[in-house]
């Protein structure tokens, strides 16, 4: 299965974002559970050379996809993300590494809070789509403390213990299109 | 620029009003203070009642806070916390929670009480409140404890509280600001 073979390195070339079929989604527990939602509105280019390769990537706040538009809204307000003053969260790699797992090291930008940070995944090979068009697929996540960016809201359970935890994974799964 | 002004009190004489017209002559150049009186008018909340058109003076203190820059709250302090009918006008307006026209708009809180630690509880509680409707809190307040004798008429004769109220209104205003720039960013 050519669609499966995982690769350690960028292709070479230049690529875009199939918004469509990539996801960004946000996992963070909550009171009992995994809570889950994403980000409808995502961009991301890649630029290798064989040698070197860059990741950019965005996510746009008012895009937060949730059941509720009433939880929507509270997490686009500045208890949350703060969408009206940081209506983007950004990602820059610096470095990426081929291993077991690919390494893509930069910095991300929440709230206007820029942090170093790791994501691990990997990269499908290329292949040619029913269109003509080259693609591959990149799986990266990562875990975030969210305080570090300002994004403290929380709410005591009667145990005393909080409702929602500090740490949050992120899972990017991306799907990349060759520059024409 | 527009700053609504809501105080927690109904009372005639109230000490949250007067620390009110204190802050209208702090803020700057252009802007203007705006007080909204008809808290008494509100109904008690209920879902039943929720409807459209909703009540004439929940209906007016929507379009009020919907029409302002921002939204300056003087509240007393009933049993540590938040005077019922103040609470009650905010539940109205934060319904429903995704379109309330609080979202986004900076809001800032002070109080006054008779007691020594003016109605420091209360703000905090309604700081709370505010931020869960989706509002700009500004986190800074200002106490006036001892009310009776910190004003004459409705000036606040304590320096040290009006130069607290100044930097509160400062800190509202240029929250405005900031919230209107990005919004042309964007």
């Amino acid at each position: 299965m050519s669609t499966t073979e995982i690769r350690q390195a960028l292709p070479t070339g230049t690529w875009h974002l199939d918004p469509v079929h990539s996801s960004i989604v946000f996992e963070v527990e909550y009171m009992a559970g995994a809570f889950r939602g994403q980000f409808r509105e995502v961009d991301a280019t890649i630029v290798a050379d064989g040698e070197q390769a860059h990741l950019t990537g965005s996510a746009k706040v008012a895009s937060v996809d949730v059941k509720d538009e009433n939880l929507a809204a509270h997490l686009q307000s500045p208890e949350f993300f703060d969408a009206e003053r940081y209506p983007e969260l950004s990602f820059a790699s610096s470095d990426i590494e081929a291993g077991e797992e690919l390494a893509v090291r930069g910095e991300i930008t929440i709230k206007g809070v820029t942090q170093p940070v790791e994501l691990t995944g990997r990269a499908t090979a290329p292949l040619t789509d029913a269109y003509g068009r080259e693609r591959f697929g990149l799986t990266l996540r990562t875990k975030l403390d969210r305080t570090v960016f300002g994004l403290n809201w929380n709410l005591p359970l009667p145990n005393g213990e909080p409702s929602l935890s500090n740490e949050v994974s992120l899972v990017a799964e991306l799907f990349f299109v060759k520059e024409a | 620029m527009k700053v609504l002004a809501l105080s927690g009190s109904l009372r005639r004489d109230s000490y949250n009003t007067k620390l009110l017209h204190a802050a209208a002559r702090l803020l700057p150049d252009g802007a203007e203070l705006e007080p909204w009186d008809r808290l008494k008018e509100v109904p008690p909340y209920d879902e039943d009642d929720d409807v459209e058109p909703a009540p004439a003076a929940v209906a007016a203190l929507r379009a009020a806070i919907a029409g302002a820059d921002a939204l300056l709250v003087a509240t007393p302090e009933y049993n540590s916390s938040i005077p019922g009918q103040l609470k009650n006008a905010l539940d109205w307006v934060s319904r429903p929670l995704a379109k309330n026209p609080l979202r986004g708009k900076p809001v800032a809180v002070v109080g006054a009480s008779t007691g020594a630690f003016g109605a420091v509880w209360s703000q905090g509680e309604l700081r709370k409140v505010l931020a869960a409707m989706g509002g700009r809190v500004v986190e800074a307040g200002v106490a006036v404890g001892h009310a009776p004798m910190r004003f004459e008429g409705d000036h606040l004769v304590d320096t040290e509280l009006r130069e607290q109220l100044a930097e509160v209104v400062a800190a509202l205003v240029s929250g405005t600001a900031v919230g209107a720039a990005s919004r042309v960013a964007a």
